[in-house]
């Protein structure tokens, strides 16, 4: 029966309280030193065939009868408001079906209604302003081109600190700030943290914006067959992309239907639904044809999301033998036009080194350029720059080795939660780190002089233009696995079996794993699995492929989805082969029991049933209250 | 009396070019005629108007390399090419390497090495190879670097691919 849970879950910084549905046995963890067959192996990616010979289909490869392709206007200017459009004579252009703008189509809020799909209001240089709809994209470039904008140019402002002027002007009505208010974070007694410091260190340290660059552009193909909507996403989140449709459109969830087969790298970016996809809807729904719409380089870079920039101002202090007492981060992202959560800047301040009296906060500031999206590890990365530098400073200022002092400040305990990590391999990553150095020492050893005080040398045999030096940086990242996930393990009768779940394939492998786990746990080789995802239709819901997630998330899924298979399929072939139900296991395909002659081929007996089909449920487990698992990846030294 | 006003703007054409005109394109050994508008890229007409859409078009602007193919034998960027030049020609795209379901010995290699991730790059990256090795059959790293300084790979799968590589030469090395 389906249990209902509260669960507290934790997602790139940001934790969450949501009611999730559990069914299925809850099983417990294979043991490190278990004997596997599947999971653990080194094996082939199971679509290796399909991405190495062109046959793969990704969102941009879709071409459906009649389809019509979209061209989207974007604004020359940062901030400015649309006095007059006439989309005349680039309708009269033969090919052209329409040209969609905010005056034939409906007010639809978009970003919590920080912009509409096609608004009035354009807030940066790329923001939508209409879209040619035609038969190919070579009229949809001439028909841009035909479109006559007359704007109302408004003050703009692009750098985030100047955003927070009280002068400055408004990206948005309720003000530049998001939220309008800071994210502030504290522990501990700051004042008294820096009193009892010996060393104080302290700095400015900006970083700039970072674009995604996928290979495959954001892009979607729409269709409609009746009053139900089709769409190809180039998407980290095909459920994700059905509510957000179904919602700004007004369609119930049964009407809309989103697939994502492959995709040519997110990074982050594809997390959520694009206003491209919403246009390429009303474009197909207008035209009554499929509509595609993909992003071309240069908008790629101007309207796809970013990692903003960041200005950020950093003290630390420190005992003389180097034990951290405080550490103060006040942090100003530039959130672009729109933005509706804040990437974490001082998710490393916070959490990398045991340190008792903390404060960060940041400001996310709305500014006339495009928008930040997710973007591996957000604000991590930005945050880690900071941290890491001036923790390097400090050890020069101390006079001691940066990994002595990383390793008297190491911390077993997540800093924000005090709850113990599950695995940490960060110690374990900075002793193969110093002994690929040829610092081959213990750790603790305070004798890896040298580190990051030398004076960088020429580097051998790279000329004179370079210079070698060497330093260390690490960088924390959680990933973590939670419910709510979903998966089906169907095994057809002859003996093979399918995985579907709403997950997706982001290029990390997703099918591969999945198949792997179901071939272990169903007892099945391999070669009989597999995997069908990327399909909202198909598959029951799985969470969005980003976070580091989607293995902890979906893996569990299809193990129980698995095992509930295996238990029907040992069910149905005791009573078949007549022999008792605990005498039979099921390993390679191949029923097993003492009080067979032989092995019997799974295969065989499902042949017996026709076409009866197993269909086995599973889902993600709760997390149990106390771990949470945590991956650290070192940064090689330059 | 007709006025001004009434009539409509006339239509500026210009822009449109000289419209589209047929073309012989020989891919993979096929000779396909389409009816392409000069303008038109010779990317666009293998994936529009062939319908291969395996060479894929990432950059658009001769900056990538996902798009390579072998035109008369020697490798482009098919975002560079316009169709119109191309008439008459032999074109070679990843759709041509596999033989009667069976893979090229790089493609074996490339799944083998794990030489992908999503897999967006990897047609261009292996008619790169393939140039390389019709010319090289036994390249050192350096020179498989070199051969393949014209693919981005944004996944960061370079090492393997190179891997892949060398080893793909070992095994046309082995079938001569």
């Amino acid at each position: 029966m389906p249990k209902v849970i509260k669960t507290k879950t934790e997602f790139e910084g940001h934790v969450f309280e949501e009611y999730v549905v559990i069914e299925g046995e809850g099983l417990t963890s294979w043991e490190p030193q278990a004997e596997l067959k599947s999971v653990g192996k080194p094996t082939q990616r199971i679509d290796g065939p399909e991405r190495v010979t062109g046959k793969a289909m990704y969102t941009f490869d879709v071409q459906l009868p009649g389809m019509l392709y979209g061209k989207i206007l974007r604004s020359p200017h940062p901030h400015a408001k649309i006095k007059k459009i006439d989309t005349r004579r680039a309708e009269r252009l033969p090919g052209v079906r329409a040209v969609l703008n905010h005056k034939n189509t409906a007010r639809i809020p978009f970003r919590q209604s920080q912009t509409l799909i096609f608004d009035e209001i354009v807030r940066y240089v790329g923001d939508e302003v209409a879209c040619v709809i035609a038969d190919d994209e070579e009229i949809c470039e001439d028909a841009l081109e035909l479109i006559e904008v007359g704007y109302e140019l408004l003050p703009f402002v692009i750098d985030p600190e100047e955003a927070l002027q009280p002068d400055a002007p408004k990206v948005q009505p309720s003000g530049n700030l998001l939220n309008e208010k800071t994210e502030l974070y504290e522990r501990g007694d700051l004042q008294q943290g820096f009193a009892q410091a010996d060393v104080i260190v302290d700095g400015t340290f900006r970083t700039q914006c970072a674009l995604h660059n996928c290979m495959e552009t954001h892009g979607s193909v729409a269709f409609w067959e009746g009053d139900a909507l089709t769409v190809w996403d180039s998407t980290q989140h095909i459920f994700g992309v059905r509510a957000g449709l179904a919602q700004l459109l007004g369609l119930t969830l049964h009407k809309v239907r989103v697939i994502k087969k492959y995709m040519g790298g997110g990074f982050g970016s594809k997390n959520g639904l694009g206003k491209y996809t919403i246009i390429a809807a009303l474009g197909a729904k207008m035209t009554g044809r499929p509509v595609k719409i993909m992003l071309d380089r240069h908008e790629e870079n101007l309207a796809a999301g970013n990692r903003p920039s960041s200005v950020q101002r950093l003290k630390i202090g420190a005992t003389r033998d180097g034990v951290l007492t405080a550490l103060e981060l006040k942090a100003i992202v530039s959130a672009g036009a729109f933005c509706t959560w804040p990437p974490s800047v001082g998710g490393p301040a916070r959490q990398l080194y045991a340190c008792p009296n903390l404060k960060t906060e940041q400001y996310t500031v709305f500014t006339n350029t495009g928008q930040l999206s997710a973007f591996r590890a957000p604000g991590y990365v930005e945050g880690t720059f900071a941290l890491e530098s001036l923790i390097d400073e400090l050890a020069r200022k101390l006079g001691m080795n940066p990994l002595e002092l990383r390793l008297k400040n190491y911390t077993e305990l997540d800093q924000t939660s005090g709850r113990p990590y599950s695995t940490k391999g960060l110690r374990e990553a900075y002793e193969r780190g110093a002994k690929l150095f040829g610092r081959n020492l213990p750790p603790q050893s305070p004798s890896l002089k040298g580190m990051g005080s030398a004076p960088p040398t020429l580097g051998e045999g790279v000329g004179e233009r370079f210079l070698r030096g060497f330093d260390m940086a690490s960088q924390i990242w959680s990933g973590n696995g939670f419910p709510p996930a979903y998966a089906l393990a169907k095994v057809n009768p002859d003996g093979t079996a399918t995985v579907i779940s709403g997950t997706q394939d982001i290029g990390t492998g997703t099918k591969t794993v999945l198949a792997q786990i179901a071939a272990e746990e169903l007892g099945f080789p391999i070669e009989k699995i597999s995997v069908e995802i990327g399909d909202t239709e198909t598959g029951p819901y799985a969470p969005l492929s980003a976070g580091s997630m989607t293995v902890a998330s979906v893996g569990p899924a299809v193990r129980v989805a698995a095992y509930e298979a295996r238990q029907q399929l040992l069910d149905v072939a005791a009573q078949l082969l007549e022999v008792p139900r605990e005498s039979l296991t099921l390993s390679d395909g191949l029923f097993v029991s003492p009080a067979l002659k032989e092995p019997v081929a799974a295969k065989d007996v499902l042949a017996k049933l026709e076409n009866f089909m197993i269909i086995g449920h599973g889902a993600r487990g709760p997390i149990p209250k106390t771990s949470r698992s945590i991956r650290l990846e070192p940064n090689s030294p330059t | 009396m007709a006025t001004k006003a009434a009539r409509p703007k006339k239509l500026k054409l210009a822009v449109r070019g000289p419209g589209k005109r047929p073309i012989r394109l020989i891919v993979n050994g096929e000779t396909r005629e389409v009816l392409v508008e000069s303008r038109r890229t010779l990317l666009d007409a293998l994936r529009k108007d062939v319908g291969l859409t395996g060479t894929k078009k990432a950059c658009d602007e001769g900056t990538c390399g996902a798009c390579t193919v072998l035109l008369d034998g020697k490798p482009i960027y098919a975002c560079m090419a316009l169709a119109i030049e191309c008439d008459g020609k032999s074109i070679e795209t990843i759709e041509g390497l596999a033989r009667d379901g069976q893979l090229h010995p790089i493609q074996q290699t490339f799944i083998e090495e794990d030489a992908l991730q999503c897999g967006f790059c990897t047609p261009g990256q292996i008619i790169s190879v393939k140039v390389l090795l019709d010319s090289n059959p036994r390249p050192t790293l350096k020179e498989v670097k070199d051969a393949l300084s014209g693919n981005l790979c944004r996944c960061g799968a370079y090492p393997k691919i190179f891997t892949a590589a060398l080893r793909a030469a070992e095994l046309l090395g082995q079938e001569k």
